[in-house]
């Protein structure tokens, strides 16, 4: 038997754990601050924008920024925050102990985020990435982008197989941890978005990653796959890019559904409307969404039956999209409503997102997608989804599970502030750049001529960029507050809510259970509070539980790997301070080192003895 | 908080905006349409607008009924009925959108297939205009081949007439649009696009790169000229006139200059032009210097002595050390370059 658990420094501790609950808490960090990065840059956008021929910006400076927001909005901050929620929550709400693959899981994480920094890296070395978060070719080819755009190709390679390996890590441990008592057809919405969701980034970080390998070898190797002169194709790319690129929104889109499918029925004190349906509706939105991947393409040619058939299957979306408005409507309809912090912005989410939807229907009209493609209407259009959709799914989420995850309460005065400032600003933001795409201004422009009519709605936009930013500005403030001020959590389930991960204590024990609970029915916390004495039934007797070691191993495969991917960049630099073939290869030798080490070195982790299980039961807990 | 009363008020502020702020200029504008295409796009963007705000309408009025009915009152710790669902309602919220996406569906296919429509109109048959447009890094050009010239970054239609656009791209992807007037299509190196339009009245309609295309994406602008079919004729006949090169005075010492700076390597004057820079036949007649600033004196000569300040990323070499002699009879050449007189 392995031996028990060793005290370490706070900080080695967090470098090697392997605990789903600090990831998730990671992930909340380092999403953080690539959101406020982008946002920032977000920012100086529209100050250049909010007068007619700004100097604010240069154009280059402009492409640098509108690629980075984009880029980073999708891959480093709107998907680290839902693997925020989605690694701390997941196995609490299954009544797990963990993840199936800790080791796994920390990898994703470090992966994740080396690719992260490598993406950022750019600017120290010749400017970002600049072709737009497409990367279409052949803006993106050798011959009109720079070395900044190797830090595209790369950083999102390196980062994309820690999403990757961490999707399937979910996968699994949705197939094969949860709790007995809980079958598929019982798992909470937000499991069972995570897992379609999962199963998206599944299909489609592989095209992704094929794509970039091509594109990466147009640039660094010098082959032809999309330099036409050359026999290549560009439109080739676009494909490859859409097939990923249409899942992504999909994919970040529904564990924010999934979010707000906890919070509305929490807060309305009633169970989730349609559960079935919402389940089916969430599989055919998903599979719809990889049948589609062409519209945004309509105005490349691609002929009128090709345009056709793309454009009624991107209708048909709308249908499971309205299924599942209409079920969390209904599940407000009759409930006992508390307008919290999290209660407003989850539904609010509500009217907002079909804004968005019924845009995203307009959009579908392949002929009249010629007025509105590559406009500002489109801007305004998926604004509405990300913002209005997943940035009010992901604060939602961050109101409802932070006292869990920290402890304490955040500070709900600051907090509906925070939310008015903040919807009133988006819709001011964003609201506008629909008629400002009508009136005839493309986006991705960095500037606009005086007296075209665009000056009015350009203004208004910006002032409601203002109001975003000091939303934003209050909720740091709040977090920073309350950490101090405010009101701490002991009990287990402050919000009187329905599902597993508020029967666990606060804060969490490493191993979440000591005893894992049997399920009897759909939200099972709540079926306990009605038909049971409000705790869950154990399933098992109290017994020694095995947790395994953390691992510095993690870290370092991610190093080896960011040195590999900074390599491979360095090919494209001009005056390369060491051979790239040194970094590429050390990089890979590093990563391979570490992999065959974490193969053959044998780790069995340990025991938390009885007795420890028992003290903690005494503490409080269920 | 009365979160309805909040939303209530912010509704007709919305409607005000949407009214009074202005539709945006004409001859710019998608919401002001100057020929058929553009009225069917707008016709259409209307219908699909008004089934949606229905759709709007509906979600948002039951959403507000439970702002107002279903607050729980503080010390209520009733708990309300827990239904699982209802098929009946389940069942209508899913007919009901797909017979309101069914009414979408017919135009989706039918104006599809009306746009991709590029053969020539058969009224106007064999003299149906047909124009070969190529993008470049950051600049329109229009090739009149049946005519025998070329035209750059202002192209000349007949009013009343379809005309066809062939679509290609020199170095990038580009978009090539004229909001007033119709559709954009893209064009993209290695691939031919079809495209056409059509301007009910004579006037100069603005257009636009809708695509990312490197830094001074923003100011790849181009005019598009509709006259009757008269004076297009006459245009035309203009264009296609050989080029007097002037012998004496200060227009020859122009000419000399655009000669000796090799700008003549990349300006063609007259006939069909080459790939590397805008045609200069018609240049007196420009609205604009580099697409987007007004054509004074000032503002060219800024433009030949530094364009990269003006235009970021073009690829016209710089002058900034030619003679203020040099210089003033190169733009009083450039100012003689008119065809329409």
């Amino acid at each position: 038997m392995a031996a028990q658990k060793q005290e370490k420094s706070v900080i080695w501790d967090w470098l090697t754990t392997v605990d789903h609950k600090k990831l998730g808490i990671m992930y909340l960090i380092a999403g953080t601050l690539f959101f406020v990065k982008a946002g920032v840059m977000a920012l100086f956008m529209r100050i250049q924008l909010m007068y007619p021929e700004m100097n604010f910006l240069s154009g280059q400076t402009f492409n640098e920024f509108i690629t980075m927001h984009g880029t980073i909005m999708l891959f480093l901050a709107a998907t680290p925050l839902l693997f925020a929620f989605m690694n701390y929550v997941i196995p609490l709400q299954i009544g797990a102990r963990d993840v199936a693959f800790p080791f796994v899981n920390a990898l994703g994480f470090w992966i994740f985020f080396a690719g992260g920094l490598l993406l950022s890296l750019s600017w120290f070395f010749g400017g970002g990435p600049d072709a737009g978060w497409t990367a279409y070719v052949p803006l993106s080819s050798r011959d009109y982008a720079g070395v900044g755009l190797d830090f595209y190709v790369l950083g999102l390679q390196v980062s994309g197989i820690g999403t990757l390996i961490s999707a399937i890590n979910f996968l699994v441990t949705i197939i094969n941890m949860r709790a007995p008592g809980m079958t598929m057809m019982r798992l909470p919405l937000f499991v069972w978005t995570s897992f379609i969701s999962s199963t998206l980034i599944l299909f489609a970080f592989t095209p992704l990653a094929a794509g970039l390998a091509l594109l990466m070898l147009d640039r660094i190797f010098g082959a032809q796959f999309f330099i036409p002169s050359m026999g290549g194709n560009t439109v080739l790319w676009q494909h490859i890019f859409w097939i990923f690129g249409h899942p992504e929104v999909y994919i970040l889109v529904l564990p924010a559904f999934g979010i707000i499918s906890e919070v509305i029925p929490a807060f309305s004190r009633k169970r989730l409307f349609g559960y079935t349906a919402m389940v089916f509706a969430t599989m055919i939105i998903a599979f719809l969404g990889f049948m589609v991947w062409a519209h945004h393409m309509f105005t490349v040619g691609m002929g009128p039956v090709a345009n056709s058939i793309f454009a009624i299957a991107t209708m048909t979306i709308a249908v499971p999209t309205g299924i599942k408005i209409f079920n969390w409507l209904f599940t407000m309809w009759g409930g006992k409503i508390t307008f919290n912090t999290a209660m407003l912005f989850a539904s609010s989410f509500v009217p907002t997102f079909v804004l968005g939807g019924v845009t995203g229907v307009m959009l579908a009209m392949a002929p009249v997608d010629y007025l509105y493609h590559d406009t500002y209407f489109v801007v305004a259009h998926f604004h509405y989804i990300i913002v209005g959709g997943i940035v009010l799914a992901l604060f939602a989420g961050l109101f409802y599970w932070y006292p869990k995850m920290f402890g304490h309460m955040l500070n709900e005065t600051l907090g509906k502030l925070f939310f008015w400032i903040f919807y009133i600003g988006f819709h001011l933001t964003f609201f506008v750049q629909h008629l400002l795409g009508l009136m005839g201004m493309p986006r991705r422009v960095y500037t606009y001529l005086g007296d075209q009519g665009l000056d009015t709605f350009n203004f208004i936009s910006t002032i409601g960029t203002f109001f975003m930013s000091a939303g934003v500005i209050l909720l740091v403030i709040n977090v920073i507050y309350s950490a101090f001020k405010g009101e701490r959590v002991t009990v287990a389930d402050p919000w009187d809510a329905r599902t597993l991960e508020w029967a666990v204590p606060t804060p969490v024990p490493e191993y979440n259970f000591a005893q894992t609970p049997q399920v009897r029915s759909l939200d099972p916390l709540f079926y306990e509070k009605i038909h049971g004495d409000g705790t869950m039934k154990p399933a098992e007797p109290i017994q020694p539980i095995h947790m395994p070691n953390g691992s510095i191993l993690p870290l370092i495969i991610s190093i080896g790997l960011f040195f590999a991917g900074l390599g491979f960049i360095m090919m494209n630099m001009d005056n390369p301070i060491i051979n790239p073939w040194i970094v590429a290869i050390g990089g890979l030798v590093i990563t391979f080192g570490s992999m065959f080490v974490r193969s053959v070195k044998e780790d069995h982790g340990y025991y938390v003895p009885v007795e420890q299980v028992k003290a903690d039961l005494k503490k409080g807990g269920n | 908080m009365k979160l309805w009363k909040t939303a209530w008020r912010f509704l007709p502020l919305s409607l005000l905006l949407f009214l009074t702020g202005c539709m945006g200029e004409t001859n710019l504008t998608a919401l002001d349409p100057k020929g058929p295409q553009s009225q069917w796009l707008f016709d259409n963007m209307l219908l699909s607008l008004y089934i949606m705000a229905l759709v709007t309408i509906v979600v948002f009025a039951i959403f507000f009924i439970i702002l107002a009915k279903y607050r729980r009152t503080p010390g209520d710790d009733t708990i309300p009925k827990q239904v699982h669902g209802n098929t009946a309602l389940e069942i209508t919220w899913t007919v009901i959108p797909i017979i309101l996406l069914t009414i979408l569906a017919v135009p989706t296919i039918t104006g599809q297939f009306m746009l991709a429509d590029t053969e020539p109109d058969p009224e106007i048959g064999e003299d149906t205009v047909y124009i070969k447009v190529t993008g470049h890094q950051f600049w329109w050009q229009f090739d009149y081949e049946d005519e025998g010239f070329t035209a750059g970054q202002e192209v000349y239609i007949p009013v009343g007439e379809k005309v066809i656009f062939e679509l290609h791209a020199q170095d990038v992807q580009h978009s090539f649009w004229v909001p007033a007037l119709g559709g954009k299509l893209d064009t993209i190196p290695g691939i031919t696009n079809h495209m056409w339009l059509e301007a009910d009245e004579p006037g100069v309609f603005k257009g636009k790169c809708a695509e990312l295309c490197g830094p001074a994406h923003a100011l790849m602008d181009f005019k598009l000229v509709a006259l009757e079919r008269d004076d297009y004729d006459a245009w035309v006949a203009g264009m296609q006139e050989e080029v007097d090169v002037p012998t004496e005075g200060v227009l020859a010492e122009g000419r000399a200059v655009f000669e000796a700076n090799g700008c003549i390597g990349c300006h063609a004057i007259g006939g069909m032009g080459t790939a590397a820079g805008p045609a200069l036949s018609d240049y007196a007649n420009r609205e604009v210097v580099a697409g987007y600033l007004e054509n004074t004196d000032e503002n060219l000569e800024a433009w030949i002595r530094d364009p990269e300040s003006l235009k970021q990323g073009n690829n016209m070499p710089a002058f900034p050390d030619m003679s203020d002699a040099d210089m003033e009879a190169l733009i009083a050449y450039l100012r003689s370059l008119d065809v329409q007189n």
